[in-house]
């Protein structure tokens, strides 16, 4: 019977073995610059300040870039806080100029740092050039600065924003928000403006983004339970599902349905069709 | 000779016949002899087994007379592969030359528990191109023991039963220094087969080792067409040693390497370039433990696999794929016996922690655009504690064996990108997992007369295999599918019932068997139409699910006739159904089977025709990519002859096999690739005493 007794409590013992391996969060490292994670892009000098924009990417990149400000007052080193900054960006073509959807700039939880977005939909060139118009004010008064920026395409040359004409005869701007695409399902959003004029890109609402990522390379093969993407009101962004099943090259093939869902631009992907003529792509 | 038989129809224990044929005599010291290594082992049920209850089939490798390796087949030095279909239960799936699968009552690896000396091993090939009994050859192994249903729970949790693969071992026999040379050649494939062993063994300490290498070229399919991708090489090493600590205290140990390069699959769209396990074990041997307990042996083991499967040979591909996979197997087990009055106990306890990881790159065309990478198996971590006890009673002309196994089967995705992976599938799958198995088994047996009679109920569930549960885009060239594994599939449960009767005539031996499996949530893939293929070129993507429960039948009827008394005629007839709850046919179920064969032997003389064959493939599905295959009956001949030089022993067999070079292959013929066409064999053993 002790035997029995021996194999029961080491059966138990056995069972009761359970692995643990629990993931820790990693320390919130505190650091003085509130942006030193960030990269400097330009450093704007004017009215004897020293305007600091920051963002994740290296440089301006054709599609979405998220800038953040700082204001250096050059007089006393100092970061000035409670600014009320806007902006605009132009771009300088051979013919005509004209701007880009933007957000606002706003106050973040650092009182002395502000953001905001750009959705540049072109390049710039040797002829042609984006300018970074700002306007803030500072106690009751108002400075201006205008800077040149140097947008570029992005170097793997995948499409992140398309501009296009809808069925509907409206000039659209769709951009992707960058992502760091993995195996899995993933978070995917994007942001859509109407082109009304060469200097207003007022935000479309209650439009979706139908999603079909395909991979070109492996027989056109697509992946399941993706969300399309429809539009949070509370940010105004849409957003939805990837799922992608492996690395590689993705083409994910859109369309753009209004709020009656009807196509606006894009095909469906089929035996027959490809690709649709609206996408962006993925590589990693 | 005869390469298998079954404990339960043997006319031993008293009753047979009393004129007994030369033949039937070697039968009998065949299996008297390795019932006393097996009282030397005692490792075996049947030393307990009073009376021939247990339906276990014994596929015998190595021959009554250790010094002439393998004389008991009618092919010796043919692969493992060959020595299974031999069998009357087991059946193959094949892919090519090399590394066939083994299926039992209609069921294949993940139904089955298959064991190399009671040890868990897992193949690392997510298109099960490695079954177990590829990492092992005939060199390493005495004898195959077949359990059919729960009465194979012993060895693990199973719905079909357990191939037991054991290792050949001296066991302390005083012979002193033995070896032999194996050399062996085949015409078809152009195959190559050489092999030796050395062995030490006293009362004391013994030392086996052998060595085994194989080459083979394509080979041609009846009617002279060439198999291409059907070549493989392959070598094993083993070595296994014991040491008698006390009187009745030993420490055993085995080690197994073993490696196969350049294996074509002609029936798949890849081939593999490595194969490669070692295979380890530790083991304590006690005669007495505490009380009345004896026989005590406690197992230590460890295995690793690496299998690369490649498609560099391959001209003509859509895509250039690398697919490796790793099998890592950790585990024990504990067994000790127990005899109280009319009561035979074992009682086991045995765990093992297994890891299976299998990726995927591919090549695309366009060189400008990276890799693409997967995680076909996620680095599925499997850890399972299981308790067997068995009791066999014994009444009056009768005895009842009850058995059951209890375990505790515990899954983790240890990766991330894999686990990330199938959330896409199941975006609320857990990462763990645990399940409990049982199993419970009645097994009856009854002599009237000569007359044997046994009977079987059981009940068992099995926890869904790697790819069933976790597997990621498994392409199956059989259906042309992509399958994708659900981590939420219930259990597989069967209620097997089985009825054997034997009537030992005069000189006409007759037995009948049969077994019904009623499965509950059997597993198997089903078309998904909303999922996008991932291989090039395949029809569709399969997930697998629970049917509410298939019905597999196995019936066999087999004959043994004594002409004279150096000659016998033997048959076997078998019967296999296998259906869903609609009626709809399961895949790989076998037709009607036949074979029959005419055994000659006197002296130093043996010779055997063979002829096997079966009946049209009526019960075939199209959705898993079956075609009706036709029938066939194939035929084969061997010759051998024994001389004696000097103290030593020279053998030498030859034979042909598919003598009229017929063109054919099987329903378990992957792609319906066809079988080798006529093959002349020839093989010379020498053994130096």
């Amino acid at each position: 019977m002790k035997t029995i007794k021996f194999l029961f409590a080491t059966l138990v013992l056995s069972l009761s073995f359970t692995a643990c391996n629990d993931d820790g969060d990693d320390p919130i490292i505190v650091e003085e610059n509130p942006l030193a994670e960030y990269k400097l892009l330009t450093n704007v000098k004017a009215n004897n300040h020293s305007i600091e924009i920051y963002s994740e990417q290296q440089e301006f990149t054709l599609g979405y870039n998220e800038l953040f400000l700082r204001i250096k007052d050059e007089a006393t080193d100092s970061y000035i806080s409670n600014a009320e900054i806007s902006w605009k960006p132009m771009m300088h073509m051979t013919e005509m100029m004209h701007s880009c959807p933007k957000s606002g700039v706003s106050k973040t939880e650092n009182a002395s740092v502000y953001k905001g977005f750009t959705v540049f939909q072109m390049p710039g060139n040797a002829d042609e050039y984006w300018e970074l118009g700002l306007e803030y004010s500072v106690a009751g008064q108002t400075y201006n600065a205008t800077e040149r920026i140097e947008v570029k395409a992005p170097a793997d040359g995948k499409q992140r924003v398309s501009v296009f004409m809808g069925t509907d005869d409206t000039r659209y701007v769709l951009a992707m928000l960058p992502m760091a695409p993995e195996v899995a399902l993933n978070d995917f959003s994007a942001l859509l403006f109407k082109m009304e004029s060469m200097m207003a890109f007022p935000a479309v609402e209650d439009f979706t983004v139908v999603l079909d990522p395909r991979m070109p390379g492996m027989g056109n093969h697509s992946s399941p339970n993706n969300e399309d993407l429809t539009y949070d009101a509370s940010d105004g962004m849409y957003r939805g599902k990837l799922s992608l099943t492996m690395t590689g090259y993705w083409k994910i093939n859109l369309i753009l349905e209004n709020e009656n869902g009807e196509a606006v631009k894009g095909e469906a992907v089929t035996d027959d069709n490809e690709s649709s003529s609206l996408f962006f792509e993925i590589e990693f | 000779m005869k390469t298998e038989f079954e404990k339960g129809s043997h006319p031993y224990g008293g009753g047979g016949p009393k004129k007994k044929t030369l033949v039937l005599a070697l039968l009998s010291f065949v299996l008297s002899h390795w019932v006393v290594q097996g009282q030397e082992i005692q490792i075996d049920p049947i030393t307990d087994s009073i009376l021939p209850i247990s339906l276990e089939e014994i596929i015998l490798i190595s021959s009554y007379k250790r010094s002439l390796e393998h004389k008991s087949h009618h092919k010796p030095l043919s692969t493992l592969d060959e020595y299974l279909e031999s069998s009357k239960k087991v059946g193959m799936i094949k892919r090519g030359a090399y590394a066939w699968e083994p299926v039992l009552n209609d069921m294949g690896s993940e139904r089955l528990a298959v064991t190399i000396d009671g040890m868990r091993i897992f193949g690392a090939c997510t298109d099960r191109m490695d079954p177990i009994t590829s990492y092992v050859d005939v060199s390493n192994l005495s004898d195959v023991h077949v359990a059919c249903g729960q009465q194979g729970a012993e060895q693990g949790a199973t719905i079909g039963g357990a191939i037991d693969l054991r290792l050949e071992k001296s066991n302390f026999k005083p012979l002193g220094w033995t070896g032999s040379v194996e050399t062996g050649g085949e015409s078809n494939n152009a195959a190559q087969i050489i092999g030796g062993e050395l062995n030490y063994s006293d009362e004391r300490f013994y030392l086996d080792t052998d060595i085994i290498y194989r080459k083979a070229e394509n080979y041609t399919a009846g009617g002279g067409q060439e198999v291409a991708y059907s070549q493989f090489e392959k070598y094993n090493l083993s070595a296994n040693t014991g040491y008698r600590v006390s009187d009745d205290q030993r420490v055993l140990a085995s080690f197994i390497f073993d490696e196969a390069r350049d294996v074509g699959y002609p029936a798949l769209p890849m081939d593999v370039s490595l194969a490669r396990a070692f295979i380890g074990s530790v083991s304590w041997v006690q005669t007495d433990l505490i009380g009345g307990f004896e026989q005590w042996e406690t197992k230590l083991y460890a295995n690793s696999i690496t299998h690369i499967m490649d498609d560099s040979e391959r001209p003509d591909v859509p895509i250039r794929m690398d697919m490796p996979g790793w099998s890592d197997t950790y585990g024990y087990y504990s067994q000790v016996r127990l005899k109280l009055d009319k009561h035979a106990f074992l009682m086991k306890l045995d765990g093992f922690y297994n890891r299976s990881l299998a990726e995927m790159t591919m090549y695309p065309n366009n060189p400008g655009e990276p890799e693409m990478f997967m995680l076909t198996w996620p680095d599925v971590r499997t850890l399972n504690t299981g308790f067997y006890a068995e009791d066999e009673i014994e009444l009056k002309a009768s005895s009842l064996k009850l058995s059951g196994r209890l375990a505790l089967q515990g899954f983790r995705v240890a990766d991330a990108l894999g686990l990330n992976s199938l959330r896409i599938f199941y975006p609320e799958m857990q990462r763990r997992q645990s399940r409990f198995l049982k199993s419970v088994s009645t097994q009856y047996h009854r002599k009237f007369k000569t007359v044997h009679f046994n009977g079987g109920l059981s009940y068992g569930d099995r926890a869904p295999s790697v790819s069933e549960g976790f597997g990621f885009y498994l392409f199956n060239s059989f259906d042309n599918h992509d399958y994708i594994g659900d981590p939420d599939l219930k259990n597989e449960k069967a209620i097997e019932v089985n009825a054997k009767l034997s009537l030992p005539l005069e000189k006409l031996t007759l037995g009948v068997e049969g077994n019904y499996f009623h499965t509950m949530d059997y597993i198997i893939g089903e078309l998904n139409p909303a999922l996008s293929v991932m291989t090039i070129g395949a029809e569709g993507v399969k997930v697998y699910k629970n049917l509410d429960y298939a019905q597999l039948y196995n019936a066999t009827l087999d004959a043994k006739y004594q002409i004279t008394p150096a000659l016998i005629c033997s048959g076997l007839l078998s019967y296999h159904r296998g259906t869903d709850q609609d009626g709809r046919n399961l895949p790989f179920i076998s037709p009607l089977v036949y074979n029959a064969m005419l055994q000659y032997s006197r002296g130093k003389f043996t010779g055997s025709l063979m002829m096997r064959g079966a009946g049209d493939q009526v019960h075939f599905n199209p959705g898993f990519g079956e075609d009706r295959t036709d029938g066939y009956t194939m035929f084969s001949l061997s010759l051998g002859k024994s001389f004696s030089i000097n103290q030593d022993n020279l053998y030498v067999k030859a034979g042909v096999e598919n003598i009229f070079d017929t063109f054919y292959s099987t329903y378990s013929d992957w792609n319906n690739i066809p079988r080798m066409g006529r093959n002349l064999y020839m093989t010379v053993s020498y053994a130096i005493n």
